[in-house]
């Protein structure tokens, strides 16, 4: 089980959506906080990945819970 | 991280299918950290109008899939065969289409086109309106949202010259 300091359901939501919420989200965290991210949208399991490596931040881990797609993100500087 | 990287856009068609790329290109840019810039000419600045009324054209889209947004899944997965005849001149056909496809839209979770303007307002994209289109359409500067910036093709160029992305839409 990851720690995790912030968390954001976007569940629901089709592209882009989850990737715009979760980049408005994490800018209110710090640098080496981890923010929790909830999708629905199949797309989010390469876009999610995708936009952290382009701006900086990590993905720590990602995985299914039911019909949900969960991804741990580490804020970067 | 990789270093700054910049978009330029064209948005030049205003039905509600052709809507949504520049706006979902760019806000997705901006949350990359990209400086993006959307110049809006033609048919594309009525999307930034205060209230966008913009619909689709079926009759100008024959690949347009004509499917129903409610019922069984085998009745959603129907394409109706709308001949020409009818998406061209039964008056009404486009605010039906748009009707169904807007509910498509939000039964997918697909945001909509002015969520989408938002958000792209809220990460920084900036919105150049084309003064030309303006006084040829007879469009006043009050119509738009505020944070418009007003310019011709070489304030849009000026940008689009060091942009790594251009895009035509």
């Amino acid at each position: 089980m990851t720690e995790y300091q912030g968390e954001i359901d976007c569940s629901g939501m089709n592209c882009p959506m989850p990737v715009l919420k979760t980049k408005l989200k994490i800018d209110t965290m710090v640098a080496g906080q981890i923010l929790r991210v909830v999708a629905t949208d199949p797309g989010a399991c390469n876009d999610m990945p995708a936009w952290a490596n382009r701006v900086g931040h990590t993905l720590v881990s990602s995985g299914e819970e039911g019909d949900k797609f969960i991804f741990y993100i580490q804020r970067g500087e | 991280m990789a270093e700054k990287k910049s978009m330029a856009i064209i948005a030049s068609q205003g039905s509600l299918d052709w809507a949504y790329p520049p706006f979902i290109l760019a806000s997705t840019a901006a949350a990359m950290d990209m400086d993006v810039k959307i110049f809006f000419t033609f048919y594309g600045l009525p999307l930034l109008k205060k209230k966008i009324k913009a619909k689709v054209s079926p009759s100008s889209n024959p690949a347009m899939p004509m499917k129903m947004p409610f019922g069984p899944k085998f009745f959603q997965g129907i394409d109706w065969p709308i001949p020409n005849v009818v998406s061209g001149n039964v008056p009404g056909f486009e605010s039906v289409a748009t009707g169904l496809m807007k509910k498509t839209f939000k039964n997918k979770g697909v945001a909509t086109v002015t969520e989408l303007r938002d958000m792209c307002e809220q990460l920084g994209v900036e919105f150049i309106g084309c003064q030309m289109t303006m006084d040829v359409f007879g469009f006043e500067r009050e119509e738009f949202i505020d944070c418009v910036n007003i310019g011709g093709a070489a304030t849009f160029l000026e940008f689009a010259a060091d942009a790594d992305i251009q895009l035509f839409i």
